[in-house]
């Protein structure tokens, strides 16, 4: 089966090493289409391909190169002279709570995962963040009890784990940034009024009778209905 | 590609200063949809020649996959030896099957009473990937009734009233739910930041920036994982069991890495099993995970639960086109529903931003084939321009990196700024509008079956608005695992059967069906055409 109206044209070979084999795969390829143009069927390591879910993290390396690179491989490119490992995802232990009667305090996310006071900041976790997140900054904001900052600044965490696994001081950045949102937006940011109204209104029946009436409607009177309404502006 | 980008840029201030153009009338909107929208091409489909919805009209792709063996041989398994049984068996771990297991324990479910068996990892779906946001009437100046109309008007009124009544009603309340557990929604001056999404009359599409889909999941799994209910991953359904009376009673999951199977007895069963996006169907590229393989769809359909709205596939008016790399990725509706406007190769708007998406779709199809004014790219795809930096013309600079930082990084890994230039984009496959026909508490046509999010039928009709699949995922998850519980109380274990296997082959042999297609088919195959031909299969 085909990816859909792809039409590459004839591209350049460039050279990818999977796990040590090399293979010849045209130019332009993300590194997850180069494995599967090589032969690789992905049962692992390959989840949303549009750089949102973290399953697809890969370390590689680049000839003559000493440095280890950090990417997903849904949205990077494949260059010629990769030497590439796919890192199936690892869990990482993390802390039970409930959000309900803990203490929303500054204190909370260093009672429940203790080892963030072991930061050495060495910034590994930043290097390693393929959402270009300032992870060292979240771990010391959470150090400091600032939930609010811990939130906003992994808040486009997709949880790939590999500030985890890079990280010599066995902290669980991840678990621990997601707890912190939830914190915040269950503590720190208040419930809009109109939700709360509207949902006593709905509780009291107020739109039983309207929605009646257009559940009952045939289809023409439906589209007259929906004709008519009229469109609010943004303001 | 860069001289058009320039006819963008010189027209851009005009078509701020002039407003979009204005929507469709309904008689315009069905004209551009059976002229355009791949939807209306006949040729494209086929009735449906077995089973409980025998006739229906149905993509050749999804009767392909009906019109198909099981993986294995009922005479081969064993059904003497359980190895998991529970109450409550949820079959996919999206957001609607974390919802639903979530709200079966406190429907009184032990956690150790119900389990989760998903395919790939925990929240490997399209749940996570949602990113413009979810609908909710909870302004005072809207209301759950007009919300209603958006619906049920978007989806040519082919929705069940009573699913569409369950899914604007109870949106507020799966907002709030959302708030208690912690999803971080957009909030300014201690209101929600509510926007427009395609075809909706009022603002209510509240978001997590572009990230909505993750957010809101990201919570919901952490809160299933507080609760310790169990699940096993990589371990898809491949069939359905039943007991002598046709109700469900559980299913048999594979280990999609050693081959095993397992048998689940259980006393209700939840179907939250996604899409089809990745069938490809029309051979479009697809916004959708790796697994949207239809795979519940499938094993349902031979246990006797009929489906609904399946003739109708939804293409995202705005896939990525250039680079071609991320094809078909997606490029969210909240572009437009911040100020993007889609615009031709000239720099000229043509059409109203937020059409419903079947209309916007038509729209940009005729754009660039009938009326030839689409970009060429150098692998000679075609596509119009979404122009992003209306954005911040329109709301103020820095919006993009603060209200679509998703959007940015995805184009900003290939050197795209798209604070700075229009972006190029084309329909691509994104949702699968019918499904498994359910009623108002997540019941299937099968006893003890139960379905929810994508894979359920009769919520969208024949086109879902923006927004609508974030909010079916939670309003019916929540429902089915309700229901579920229920049933599971009053249910007793069965005796497992396979008997709906052997006699839906036969259905196969008597509609002289004659073919070596197997389903559910779990993974699509990328691999080059030359590997899979020199390929022995010994270690597959």
């Amino acid at each position: 089966m085909g990816k859909g109206n792809m039409n590459e044209q004839e591209n350049a070979m460039i050279r990818i090493h999977v796990m040590g084999k090399t293979y010849q795969v045209p130019a332009g390829l993300t590194i997850m289409d180069a494995m599967e143009y090589s032969g690789y069927r992905f049962i692992r390591g390959a989840g949303c391909r549009s750089g949102f879910c973290g399953a697809c993290s890969t370390i590689y390396r680049r000839e003559e190169d000493y440095r280890l690179q950090f990417a997903l491989a849904c949205q990077e490119m494949a260059e010629d002279g990769m030497y590439l490992v796919q890192l199936p995802f690892t869990p990482a232990p993390r802390s039970k709570y409930n959000l309900e009667e803990i203490d929303p305090s500054e204190n909370v996310l260093l009672q429940y995962y203790p080892e963030i006071a072991r930061c050495v900041s060495c910034n590994t976790c930043t290097k390693a963040c393929p959402q270009d997140i300032e992870v060292m900054d979240y771990v010391q904001a959470a150090l400091r009890g600032d939930i609010a900052r811990t939130a906003a600044l992994s808040f486009d965490c997709i949880q790939c784990g590999l500030c985890t696994m890079r990280c010599p001081a066995d902290i669980k950045h991840y678990h621990m940034a997601q707890m912190a949102r939830r914190i915040y937006g269950r503590y720190l940011s208040p419930v809009p009024n109109h939700l709360e109204e509207r949902l006593c209104e709905i509780e009291e029946g107020v739109y039983d009778n309207e929605l009646g009436k257009l559940m009952a409607m045939n289809k023409e009177e439906l589209g007259i209905a929906y004709a008519a309404r009229i469109r609010e502006e943004a303001k | 590609m860069r001289k058009s980008i320039e006819r963008v840029k010189a027209t851009r201030a005009k078509r701020l200063e002039a407003g979009p153009p204005s929507p469709m009338t309904a008689e315009e909107r069905e004209d551009i949809l059976e002229k355009f929208h791949p939807d209306y091409k006949p040729e494209k489909k086929r009735k449906l020649a077995v089973g409980i919805s025998a006739g229906e009209i149905v993509p050749h792709e999804v009767a392909d996959i009906f019109e198909a063996h099981p993986l294995f041989d009922p005479a081969d398994v064993d059904l003497s030896h359980i190895d998991y049984d529970v109450s409550v068996l949820v079959i996919g771990g999206g957001g609607a099957g974390t919802a639903a297991a979530i709200f079966a324990h406190q429907e009184g479910v032990s956690a150790e009473d119900i389990l989760v068996v998903t395919k790939l990892r925990h929240g490997d779906s399209n749940s996570i990937m949602a990113q413009g946001g979810i609908q909710a009437a909870d302004r005072p100046e809207d209301s759950p009734a007009i919300h209603y109309l958006d619906v049920i008007g978007g989806g040519h009124y082919a929705n069940k009233p009573e699913l569409v009544r369950a899914l604007v009603l109870d949106a507020p309340m799966i907002i709030g739910w959302h708030e208690d557990i912690g999803v971080m929604y957009d909030k300014q001056d201690g209101k929600y930041l509510e926007a427009h999404g395609g075809g909706t009359s009022r603002m209510r599409m509240h978001s997590a920036k572009d990230y909505t889909g993750k957010a809101i999941f990201n919570a919901v799994r952490d809160e299933f994982r507080n609760l310790g209910i169990p699940v096993l991953e990589f371990f898809p359904a491949i069939e359905l069991l039943l007991d002598e009376k046709g109700n469900a009673a559980g299913a048999i999951i594979y280990n999609i890495e050693t081959n095993e199977y397992k048998i689940i007895r259980a006393k209700a069963t939840v179907l939250s099993t996604g899409g089809f996006g990745r069938m490809h169907i029309q051979n479009f590229p697809t916004t959708n995970h790796y697994g949207a393989t239809a795979d519940g769809l499938v094993i349902a359909y031979r246990a006797g639960a009929n489906i609904i709205d399946m003739d109708s596939v939804q293409y995202h008016p705005t896939g990525v086109v250039y680079p071609t790399a991320i094809l078909g990725q997606l490029a969210t509706e909240k572009l437009r529903s911040q100020g993007a406007v889609p615009v031709n190769k000239d720099g000229e708007a043509f059409v109203f931003p937020l059409e419903p998406r079947d209309v916007e779709a038509a729209a940009v199809i005729r754009e660039c084939w009938e009326k030839n004014n689409g970009v060429e790219t150098p692998s000679g795809v075609r596509g119009v321009w979404l122009d992003t930096p209306m954005i911040e013309e329109i709301q103020g600079k820095g919006t993009i990196k603060q209200r679509l930082s998703a959007m940015w990084t995805m184009w900003h890994r290939h050197d795209i700024d798209i604070t700075k230039d229009p972006v190029l984009v084309y329909p691509t496959l994104h949702y699968q509008n019918g499904g498994v026909e359910i009623d108002e508490h997540g019941a299937t046509r099968v006893p003890g079956l139960f379905a929810a999010g994508e894979c359920d039928g009769g919520v969208h009709g024949k086109n879902r608005l923006m927004g609508n699949s974030q909010l079916d995922i939670y309003v019916f998850g929540r429902r089915v695992g309700m229901s579920a519980a229920r049933w599971s109380k009053r249910s007793k274990p069965k005796k497992l059967s396979l008997q709906h296997i052997v006699d839906y082959d036969k259905q196969l042999k008597k509609a002289g069906i004659e073919t070596d297609r197997v389903s559910p088919i779990l993974l699509p195959d990328y691999r080059a055409e030359t590997v899979i031909s020199s390929s022995l299969g010994r270690f597959i």
